[in-house]
């Protein structure tokens, strides 16, 4: 399942203002990394984890506010924002298994 | 044993592409556990000018998106995810991806090379945050600021200089008096305006302010002089370390955890166990030379595979 993508628009609707927590994958045309997190990003959407969490995509280019509001200085960044609030963040390409903790973790 | 397939390859970049195209051409039809780094060095890099074939420049990741087609073209299968352990001894090995268990006679490590940390206080607390090892991942935050690049090599000049899109002012500290840098990727550097060098330097301090890189803690190691620089971001490009902890404690490495294949061949010291790359290679490091070993390593496997055929063959 192909995650949504959100903009600076949207993004207080759908990310801060969403009833269950959200993960946003701040991200670049430019950035190869991200686009192996992006793979893996989609695999884990279509599991059961994907149940408990909603993953989306942010170009940070088409969208600079966000990502600067939120400090985004590293691509790719993994933001989790649970009740509007950023609750955990990691930066870089990561395992599979890694993410499925870090997103463990912070939902 | 039907599940014991011929070829696992254990990493991607040039070295593990080129394998994969080669055992895939063999009709090995090979497993590539490409990692979530998959492709390799290159994928952090931009213009690549070195390739041979391609005499106006070829951006690494488009190069390296190439090979991976041209592999998957010929019948190879690509798991992006890292491998989590391996049983490399034995007639038949076994690679774990997380809960998933892959077996095959014969496996090529080319897991390539990871960046060097600076080592300094700061600089893991401050990773994502100012400190970066990926100037092309990283650069676009730097707008209009003063940032600094460490290291002396290739890869510090090709970042100094891809940053000045961005940055007002880079700085490259060097430990030494001279840069290791090929003479074209030094004198472009060095004829930037926007870059300056600080000589037989090194950093001892990476200080942080709200949580982001505030300066940088430097000694002179000739006069033993300390000053801090007022940077807001740190790229660091000191060199690498091959990614071998995977498999060190069962095949033989060097004290820097290289492996020790048995050139001219890509034989390790463990049977039906090949490496190619940057795992392997500290001396030339280039895509070529890892496309080559890459290569080599896989016409290995394709004739140890053959001889294990025909001893079964002699035997039945």
């Amino acid at each position: 399942m192909p995650t949504k993508d959100v903009t600076d628009s949207t993004f207080p609707a759908d990310v801060l203002g969403a009833s269950r927590p959200v993960l946003v994958d701040f991200w670049a045309e430019w950035c190869a990394p991200c686009r192996k997190i992006h793979v893996l990003l989609d695999e884990i959407s279509a599991t059961e984890l994907g149940e408990r969490v909603e993953i989306v995509k942010m170009n940070i280019d088409e969208n600079p506010q966000t990502a600067a509001k939120y400090s985004v200085m590293s691509l790719p960044t993994l933001t989790i924002f649970k009740g509007g609030e950023p609750v955990g963040s990691i930066s870089g390409a990561r395992p599979r298994a890694d993410l499925v903790r870090f997103i463990e973790e912070a939902i | 044993m039907d599940d014991v397939r011929d070829l696992i390859i254990i990493g991607s970049g040039p070295a593990g592409y080129t394998a994969a195209i080669y055992a895939a051409r063999a009709n090995l039809k090979p497993l590539v556990i490409e990692g979530v780094q998959s492709g390799g060095a290159l994928m952090t890099t931009t213009e690549v000018e070195n390739f041979p074939g391609f005499p106006d420049a070829v951006m690494g990741p488009d190069l390296m998106d190439n090979l991976r087609k041209q592999a998957e073209r010929f019948g190879a299968e690509l798991v992006t995810d890292d491998a989590t352990a391996v049983q490399l001894t034995g007639d038949v090995k076994s690679v774990q991806v997380n809960d998933t268990v892959h077996r095959a006679r014969a496996v090529i490590l080319a897991t390539g090379s990871a960046w060097r940390p600076l080592d300094v206080p700061g600089e893991q607390e401050l990773l994502g945050h100012g400190v970066s090892s990926c100037a092309t991942c990283d650069g676009f935050f730097f707008r209009n600021q003063h940032i600094a690049v460490v290291g002396g090599g290739d890869s510090a000049m090709e970042e100094a200089t891809f940053l000045t899109r961005f940055a007002e002012s880079v700085t490259i500290i060097h430990r030494r008096d001279a840069f290791r840098a090929s003479r074209i990727m030094a004198d472009r550097a060095l004829a930037n305006p926007k870059i300056k060098v600080e000589w037989n330097t090194v950093i001892t301090e990476i200080v942080g302010a709200d949580g982001k890189v505030g300066g940088v803690k430097v000694s002179d190691v000739v006069s033993g002089a300390s000053r801090t620089l007022d940077v807001t971001g740190v790229f660091v490009a000191i060199g690498h370390i091959p990614r071998s902890e995977l498999f060190a404690d069962q095949i033989d490495v060097d004290d820097a955890g290289y492996v020790i294949v048995e050139a001219p061949s890509t034989r390790t010291s463990a049977t039906g166990v090949f490496a190619a790359g940057d795992v392997v290679d500290h001396t030339y490091r280039q895509a070529v030379t890892a496309a080559g070993t890459g290569c080599a390593a896989a016409l290995d496997a394709e004739r140890y595979l053959a001889s294990l055929s025909a001893a079964a063959g002699v035997l039945r």
